[in-house]
């Protein structure tokens, strides 16, 4: 009889019952979230339902005041900010927070913390991101929105890493920049990235998630297979206030 | 009745308390508690910087600003008056007092100024540039030496009933004259005493209450309806105001105008360090912060001396006790404060009392 | 939910933004207008070259505290215990070996100055370093404990140079070699200010390339911008908090030994005194730009001399009048980082 396979039983990330203050606000009242390796873990929620501030937690940009948060089998709950992404994490914040003055070749040398550039690697981003070539040695201030979201993007994977938090990254963008966004994390998926993500476009939602994790009020409300979620109607116009079966 | 003159801010503390009657006594009483010129002059001292530490805990402690001008304004008043008597033949108080009012134009105009150009900018940028305008004014009024005296600055005569000479009995009470110099005294004392209930009254208003908001959450106040950039200008020209006046009475006391004693950097530390030390905010912080620094500055020295010649010989430490040094104690002690220490004496004391009627 | 908004996409390339050179034209365009007021071809010479040998000393003081500010958001008024430290700690080398700055040779004498001056940034640096963690990191985020401690910091720092050096003043000659002047026609030309003008422009070439060109440079210039994200992105800002303070203290430290040679005596209050000065230049520049910072400090120091020669009277406040026209014509400072 062989052994489980730990991979596959652990998940990746484990968030318990944790709860975040903000200035005396309580935003998390007690988050359970599990992610496993390989998958695409969507979260959902209204507006204002803790989304944003559950992926700063993780990354340790707020700090929990209570519960536990486990990253490959480590706790990271009480680790500086610099040392959770260290231990494999990259973030894609809501704002981009990519750096207007640096060029955009410098923005991914500042990302790519373990060595040189990977020239590969960064022509593979380039098939999916065009515009990375384009403006390689531009000011990164310079670009479009959805030019700077690619460029956040690509900052976060220019080198591998165990687990990507990215914050509705397709926002406010073009049809066109959106499909080519998906078409990258497809590719991920298919390397084997894991991925939590913040998204409101149903579209992108339903055809990327593997699981489907709703938040309402700080707190984690529904959590399962995003089949589950997609196939009951009565439950997303509960959880959601509509419907997910919206065509682009 | 009590509660009525000090606006409803009471100590709220036995301690403080105590040490407020100690002091307002030792003040009001002092030249007959003691002989000789020394004592009646930290007295003096003592008096005017209460009212000038006061009037700065306003813009601090109060309205949150940093200001580096507070000194020029103190140095306004004091020239004002002073250049004023100075240049005259006969010092009249027709003549005292004009040139006093002339100085509270200017200073009222430099705030408004200086408030309306630059408190509508960041913290950091207004403290900076208070301290440009400051040093400015420090170096023109050198400059100009034939009309203010320069370096050396100037001396003068007051008006008869408050010089040395003139004697309003003859007798003397309890080993001082009644002369002159004792009433100047008093007229600081009961000047200074004045303005700080003003400051009180000033701070315990419902203006004062909206700087205070203002200092927590500008943008808060703001939102509720309050013009934040008129009060923080008014904070401004009021502290200003203050400032002048109580340069005014120092340079009647001392009967002389210097750019040492009234626009040096000197007297603008001296001010940061007792308004931190005795608490911001708190009033009260500025009478027991004065009356301890400046008698420090004046009696400590002498300890100081005795120390380091006590350890005579041993190197640093005999060079870090000499008299002159006291500064680095202060400085440490301020730095000290800052940590431990934020809400000063006052406010420890008012802590204690709080926590001890609480359990 | 939103469904993306069926807009063309904005992709087509932006037209590049026009690079901010007017106000790299400042300093030029300043010293060509002052030549037909000054006059005389020789005394122009004599301002302009004594102007921009005491603008590159401001510079050399101020870029470390616009720097900080910029990085750490954190505002230094005692940035100039750094500058004293560093011109008295230069004692150390220049009083025991004034016999070889007596000497008229330029290797000698430069040998000793380069030395004094390593000294001089070593100790400001370990100085800027304790300063960081004892006095400015409890109170980060706060500006007015910045300001309050920052100030008693610097009390104690001009207290212990009396402890440690004693009360007086003490005198530091020019060495012999850079004593006296070139003659370029009829005008006399500073050696030494020959020399403050080549240190001042090698310290601005080096920090533009290692802004510009190291991993280091970029950090600090991602961290100006935003902080957070390069925490985000694994790396520990504090200590890159840390280094440029401590650089910060050092050039500091430098500038002081050079303003220190510049006057000839060195006293306690010497950084106390400058502070103003410094404020000023770097809020004509711009809250942590170092750019602005170079361009403000050239302008500064040559408005001073100029005016010094054609209207002595307001001389004094000119840094003031300068530092209210930039402020008109751009209130960020001329180059707004966003920060200030």
């Amino acid at each position: 009889m062989l052994a489980p396979d730990p991979a596959t039983r652990q998940p990746l990330l484990r968030l318990t019952g944790v709860h975040t203050h903000i200035g005396g606000y309580h935003i998390l009242h007690g988050v359970d979230l599990q992610v496993a390796h390989g998958e695409l873990a969507v979260l959902l929620g209204r507006n204002g339902a803790g989304k944003t501030t559950t992926l700063r937690t993780i990354m340790g940009l707020w700090r929990a005041s209570s519960g536990s948060i486990h990253f490959d089998g480590a706790d990271i709950t009480n680790l500086a900010t610099s040392a959770i992404a260290r231990a494999g994490i990259a973030y894609v914040p809501e704002n981009m927070a990519v750096f207007s003055d640096l060029t955009v070749r410098e923005n991914l040398v500042l990302a790519a913390r373990d060595g040189p550039l990977d020239t590969a690697r960064v022509d593979w981003l380039c098939g999916f991101f065009p515009a990375l070539r384009t403006f390689w040695h531009r000011p990164a201030g310079n670009l479009s929105g959805g030019q700077k979201q690619m460029v956040a993007i690509a900052r976060a994977i220019v080198e591998p890493r165990k687990l990507l938090l990215v914050d509705e990254p397709t926002k406010g963008l073009a049809p066109a920049i959106v499909h080519s966004l998906m078409a990258a994390f497809r590719e991920l998926k298919a390397q084997g990235a894991t991925i939590l993500l913040v998204e409101q476009n149903v579209h992108v939602v339903r055809a990327l998630g593997d699981t489907a994790s709703v938040m309402d009020g700080g707190r984690v409300v529904h959590a399962g297979p995003m089949a589950l979620l997609a196939g009951d109607a009565a439950l997303q116009q509960r959880l959601l206030g509509l419907s997910l079966d919206t065509q682009p | 009745m009590l509660r009525q003159l000090l606006s409803g801010d009471l100590p709220r503390s036995r301690s403080l308390t105590a040490l407020l009657v100690v002091i307002v006594l030792g003040l009001a009483l002092a030249p007959f508690l003691t002989s000789g010129a020394r004592p009646l002059n930290t007295a003096a001292t003592i008096c005017v910087y209460i009212v000038l530490v006061a009037s700065y805990d306003l813009l601090l402690g109060y309205t949150g600003i940093v200001s580096f001008a507070h000194t020029m304004f103190y140095g306004i008043g004091a020239y004002g008056i002073g250049l004023a008597l100075a240049r005259v033949d006969e010092p009249t108080w027709g003549v005292a007092m004009t040139g006093l009012g002339l100085a509270l134009l200017l200073a009222l105009v430099l705030a408004l100024v200086v408030g309306l150009f630059a408190l509508r900018v960041q913290a950091i940028f207004y403290a900076m540039i208070t301290l440009a305008v400051a040093s400015s004014f420090a170096v023109l009024s050198s400059q100009l030496s034939d009309f203010t005296g320069g370096e050396d600055g100037v001396t003068f005569s007051v008006p008869h009933v408050l010089s040395p000479a003139y004697r309003l009995v003859e007798h003397e009470v309890s080993g001082r004259h009644l002369d002159g110099r004792l009433l100047t005294y008093y007229v600081v004392f009961f000047g200074c005493l004045l303005l700080f209930l003003f400051l009180l009254r000033l701070v315990n208003s419902p203006f004062g209450r909206v700087l205070q908001a203002i200092r927590e959450n500008a943008f808060r106040a703001e939102a509720l309806g309050y013009r934040t950039m008129v009060y923080r200008i008014w904070a401004n020209v009021l502290a200003a105001l203050t400032a002048s006046l109580a340069g005014a009475l120092m340079a009647l006391w001392l009967r002389y105008v210097g750019p040492k004693t009234s626009l040096g950097f000197e007297v603008m530390t001296d001010i940061l360090l007792i308004v931190v030390i005795g608490g911001m905010g708190t009033m009260y912080g500025a009478v027991v912060g004065a009356t301890l620094f400046i008698l420090a500055q004046n009696y400590l020295k002498d300890w100081m001396a005795h120390g380091a010649a006590a350890l005579d010989g041993v190197p640093v430490l005999a060079a870090a006790l000499h008299p002159d040094r006291w500064m680095l104690w202060l400085g440490l002690l301020f730095i000290l404060s800052i940590y431990w220490f934020p809400i000063g004496i006052v406010g420890k004391l008012r802590l204690r009392a709080w926590l001890a009627a609480r359990s | 939910m939103s469904i993306a908004p069926a807009v063309p996409s904005a992709d087509a390339q932006l037209p590049a933004t026009r690079r901010d050179i007017a106000p790299l034209l400042l300093v030029p365009a300043l010293m060509l207008a002052m030549l037909p007021l000054v006059g005389s071809w020789s005394t122009w010479v004599t301002l302009t070259v004594a102007g921009l040998a005491m603008g590159m000393m401001i510079f050399i003081m101020a870029s470390g505290l616009t720097l900080v500010f910029g990085l750490m958001n954190v505002i230094n008024f005692g940035h100039g215990a750094f500058i004293a430290v560093g011109a008295f700690s230069a004692t150390l080398v220049l009083l025991p070996l004034r016999g070889w700055l007596a000497m008229d040779s330029l290797i000698l004498n430069l040998g000793v100055l380069a030395l004094a001056i390593v000294v001089a940034m070593l100790v400001t640096a370990l100085l800027g370093w304790a300063f960081e963690r004892l006095l400015i990191q409890p109170v980060y985020g706060q500006h007015l404990k910045q300001i309050l401690v920052t100030m008693g910091g610097m009390i104690l720092a001009e207290q212990l140079i009396h402890v440690v050096w004693g009360a007086g003043t003490i005198a530091v000659p020019l060495p012999t070699a850079l004593r006296g002047a070139f003659l370029l026609g009829d005008a006399a030309i500073d050696k030494y200010r020959l020399v403050a003008v080549a240190v001042g422009l090698v310290v601005f070439v080096a920090m533009y390339l290692i802004l510009n060109r190291t991993k280091v440079g970029l950090l600090v210039r991602a961290g100006v911008e935003h902080g957070e994200m390069v925490e985000a992105l694994g790396y520990r800002i504090r200590r890159l908090f840390v280094l440029v303070f401590a650089a910060g203290a050092g050039l500091a430290g430098l500038g002081g030994v050079m303003w220190g040679l510049y006057k000839e005596t060195l006293t306690a209050a010497m950084g106390g005194e400058i502070m103003v000065m410094l404020f000023i230049v770097i809020i004509i520049g711009g809250l942590g730009s170092v750019g602005g910072c170079f361009i403000g400090a050239l302008l500064m120091a040559l408005v001073a001399n100029y005016t010094g020669f054609l209207a002595p009277g307001i001389a004094l406040v000119s840094g003031i009048v300068l530092m209210i026209s930039v402020l008109l014509w751009r209130p960020a400072g001329l180059y707004a980082t966003g920060r200030g």
